[in-house]
């Protein structure tokens, strides 16, 4: 966790500008901090100060038969949720909540946290991650300049679309101050079929097979046994969203385009199914764990090499489970000083991707790379592009890389 | 109104026998192109107002060729516009007298079908319907269907985030791409993303896409492939009022449903396609409005049937629902006619490109009415609903004495509305060399200086595609040192070109 210092309120923009300015005349340099559910995330990287956006409040528009609601970035994501929930909308990019992870409450991150690390949920492989749904913000840069981008139409390509980069920027370019999101219906309904009696590998393989139906599925996990459920078996779960005549049309297709013998189905009510999808949005299977967790993104296929690596070169594995149809892997590893990151890494860059250590202790986390390592082409240019907007290093100083 | 381009550098123009001598040292000499009769074949793209001849006409055909011409032209301080099939309406690959245009026409296969994956490796200058056509007899396509499909590359719709009809259920390039492969001004290559869902660090690739060649040139693109829909059915809603057509529109969505298109044109639009090519559109409405629904059967006739009930609450005039996947084409080919049809009623067209608030748009009809009545043109509409994407249609004629200046002042005009009803000055077709001069309408001085430094973050001398986007020059060391205040630049005064 973060050492303590002192916290300056941001009550609007004028604030943050002359917050910025200030430490940046100073040489200082500046936590963002909303509801402060992932301050554990990232580099071990303490700041002078922390700005604190979580007075930076208000649902500035809403309007459902447009898809498009901003907010100012301190707004908690289960506000605005609730507000999407009463009009049968949705965040469709199902934002993660780390409360469970990092051991805190739940339901205390902000709209602008979840922007800042690109939250993406289950539903990722269909709908995509915040990056896909942030249409324009407002924000000071680390030069403590207002500026805004993108817009609040869905289509707009007028400029760069700086709405990606600032998705997954972590707080090292600037401090978000509002967000204009574009949001979508929720559903009707939704269930979960669960293929049980095939190993780990035949269950991916089924995955995979799962996406080049037509049946649409809005997520696609693979669960070892004991993972969750409380199962004693390896099973895939593909979840099937819609209108209740198609959610049912589509699950019996499924089920008679991959039945194979050895292989039994059941399905979870919309009830069960939501509580298993919330639970492994947010890594339940692995956040129990006392170990140190990693979060690694590779293509589909290469899942289940990338994981008997780790294995096999005897990383001690305490629990993990594949999202993705077998794109994402959150792993639990008994706790370590390098949190076995050479294992790890050198395990994902046989297949291309990457490995980020989402949950260690402070002393990990300022020992290794956090995010993956960049060959060094993009790592001069990842540091350039961080220098245009925050030259002096002032935001989040070392939270993503050591170089800045 | 005329454009400016930046100057040709007496520098530059100066050493064009020794640029040609030593990009004959890095390609074959089919792949060179120096002749001005056959140069002049790049003189523009499809925004085809102004052209400029190239001094000299690149065609590399292996991404080592692309990073010599890249490290040469940053050794000799020259500039560089990349093309892809040259479809871009708003000259985003029009030359420059003194840069070489790098055309990646050669750059055509596609490298990889990963079906596991649900991805293909492509290189830039594929053509977007090839992907489609390569992938659906295993039953994928790529979603993103702008309508020049049948001529675009992939690496163009890259660098425009192109988007198409169908972008309101399926997105548009920038959510249907993984991974890049870019060339950077001075030979470096970078590899971003894969095939895997996330890029990690910044997230460049969103960042690359819809730069109009501005930052980078993409030598590969990893694009995904979706599942084609078991069906799709067709709507054909009529309403007598515009506000009508919107209001049904918007009553669609809010009841839940993310139709795979939403069209909607106007009475003139209507009428012109009528007498192109007839294909059943009610001649006595004021608004069509063209709805597709697609996914499993049981889902799609389930939302046929609800569409049609919110079209009776809203009050249509004609509700027509296909029954067969022929009559569903049909409904479509007067959309997709639109345009040769309002090439009939008028000798030329402009067409614009806007996005507004969907239910701002009786207003913006409005508005745009009486701007073409002060300038003594017509307007056609045709409007992708869904998302608000406006395309005006002036109708003007070329050979009438201040026909084409009238039309650029109303099309600027329109743009200029859009922005001040919340919307944006180009959905799709990119801001290029055409509405360049208008992004001071959207952006202050300092959201602009903010989005040039990362221009020098990639091309720190602006040597790639200089001229186009933004419309004023900056050196990069000024914008480094730069303090601006209030929205101000210091220099109010530097030329605008």
């Amino acid at each position: 966790m973060r050492s303590a210092c002192a916290t300056l309120e941001i009550r609007d923009e004028a604030d943050a500008v002359d917050a910025i300015c200030a430490a940046k005349a100073k040489g200082d340099c500046c936590a963002i901090v909303g509801g402060g559910s992932k301050s554990g995330l990232g580099r071990y990287a303490p700041q002078t100060q922390a700005l604190s956006t979580a007075a930076l409040t208000g649902i500035t528009l809403y309007e459902p038969n447009e898809l498009v609601l901003s907010a100012r970035a301190g707004v908690p994501l289960s506000e605005i949720e609730a507000l999407l929930d009463r009009h049968d909308q949705q965040l469709a990019f199902e934002p993660m909540d780390y409360g469970r992870l990092f051991g805190a409450e739940t339901g205390g991150a902000t709209i602008g946290g979840a922007i800042a690390v690109n939250a993406a949920g289950p539903r990722r492989i269909k709908a995509g991650a915040a990056r896909d749904h942030l249409l324009g913000f407002r924000c000071v840069t680390g030069r403590g300049e207002l500026v805004k981008s993108g817009g609040r139409v869905m289509k707009n390509v007028t400029g760069y679309d700086l709405s990606k980069l600032v998705c997954g920027s972590y707080g090292t370019l600037a401090l978000l101050t509002e967000l204009t999101l574009k949001v979508l219906p929720k559903p009707q309904t939704e269930c979960t079929l669960l293929a049980i009696g095939a190993d780990e590998a035949e269950s991916l393989a089924l995955l995979r097979r799962a996406t080049a139906t037509p049946c649409e599925p809005s997520a696609l996990a693979m669960l070892p046994a004991g993972a969750a459920l409380a199962l004693d078996a390896d099973a895939a779960a593909i979840r099937l969203e819609g209108p209740a005549i198609s959610v049912t049309t589509r699950r019996d297709d499924l089920v008679a385009r991959l039945a194979r013998s050895g292989l039994r189905f059941e399905t979870l009510d919309e009830h069960d199914s939501a509580a298993l999808w919330r639970g492994l949005r947010d890594a339940a299977p692995v956040a129990a764990n006392v170990g140190q967790i990693w979060r690694i993104s590779v293509a589909p296929s290469e899942g289940f090499a990338v994981v008997e690596r780790i294995r096999r070169a005897g990383a001690p594995m305490l629990a993990y489970f594949y999202d993705w149809a077998g794109g994402l892997i959150w792993l639990c590893v008994e706790a370590a000083p390098d949190a076995y990151a050479a294992v790890v890494r050198s395990a994902v860059d046989a297949s291309g991707g990457h490995a980020t250590l989402i949950r260690a202790n402070a002393e990990a986390r300022a020992r290794i790379d956090v995010f993956h390592p960049q060959p060094a082409a993009l790592a001069a240019l990842t540091r350039r592009v961080k220098a245009s907007f925050d030259p002096a290093h002032v935001l989040e100083r070392g939270r993503m890389r050591a170089e800045f | 109104m005329t454009l400016f381009m930046p100057k040709p550098e007496p520098a530059i123009m100066s050493r064009r026998n020794e640029l040609i001598a030593r990009l004959g040292a890095i390609l074959p000499r089919e792949s060179l192109i120096v002749d001005e009769v056959a140069r002049r074949a790049y003189e523009c793209d499809a925004f085809t107002m102004y052209r400029a001849l190239p001094l000299v006409v690149t065609l590399p055909e292996s991404v080592e060729q692309v990073r010599a011409i890249m490290a040469l032209a940053a050794e000799m301080n020259v500039k560089v516009v990349p093309r892809g099939a040259g479809t871009s309406l708003s000259g985003g690959s029009m030359p420059l007298e003194d840069g070489i245009l790098l055309g990646m026409s050669k750059f055509n296969r596609i490298l990889e079908i990963d079906y596991e994956n649900r991805c293909a490796r492509v290189q830039p200058g594929v053509q977007n319907l090839a992907i489609s056509k390569a992938v659906e007899a295993q039953g994928f396509y790529y979603a993103p269907d702008p309508s020049s499909q049948i001529a675009c590359s992939i690496g163009g719709n890259v660098a425009e985030n192109a988007g198409g009809v169908h972008c309101l259920k399926y997105g548009l390039t920038t959510n249907n791409i993984l991974g890049l492969d870019v060339v950077l001004m001075g030979g470096d290559l970078i590899r971003l993303g894969g095939k895997h869902l996330d890029s990690e660090g910044y997230d460049l690739i969103g960042l690359m896409t819809g730069s109009e060649g501005l930052l980078g040139v993409v030598t590969e693109v990893t694009v995904r492939l979706l599942q084609k829909p078991p069906l799709a059915r067709g709507l054909l809603l009529g309403f007598a009022s515009v506000a009508a057509g919107a209001r049904c529109v918007g009553a669609i969505i809010a009841r839940g449903v993310i139709p795979a298109g939403l069209e909607m044109m106007d009475k003139a639009t209507i009428h012109a396609v009528e007498r192109f090519q007839p294909c059943g559109y009610p001649l006595d409405a004021e608004a069509l409005v063209i709805v597709e629904l697609d996914g499993p059967q049981a889902e799609v006739d389930h939302l046929v049937g609800i569409v049609q009930d919110i079209a009776r609450e809203e009050g249509a005039t004609t509700i027509r629902a296909s029954t067969s996947e022929a009559e569903r084409l049909q409904f479509w080919a007067g959309r997709k006619n639109a345009f040769p049809a309002v090439s009939c009623i008028a000798p030329d067209y402009l067409c614009m490109d806007g996005t507004i608030p969907r239910a701002r748009l009786p207003e913006a009809l409005a508005g745009m009415d009486r701007l073409a009545k002060e300038q003594g043109l017509g307007v056609a509409n045709v409007f992708h609903a869904g998302d608000g994407n406006l395309h005006p249609l002036i109708l003007y004629d070329a050979s009438k004495e201040g026909d084409i200046e009238r039309a650029e002042k109303l099309g600027f005009d329109i743009l200029r509305l859009c922005v001040s009803l919340g919307g944006v000055l180009t959905g799709e077709h990119g801001v290029g060399v055409e509405k360049r001069d208008l992004m001071g309408e959207m952006f202050t001085e300092v959201d602009l200086a903010q989005q040039m430094r990362l221009k020098c973050a990639f091309d720190p001398e602006g040597r790639l595609n200089p001229g186009k986007v933004f419309p004023t020059l900056h050196r990069c060391a000024e914008l480094g040192m730069m303090h601006v205040s209030g929205g101000k630049m210091p220099f109010p005064n530097l030329p605008r070109f």
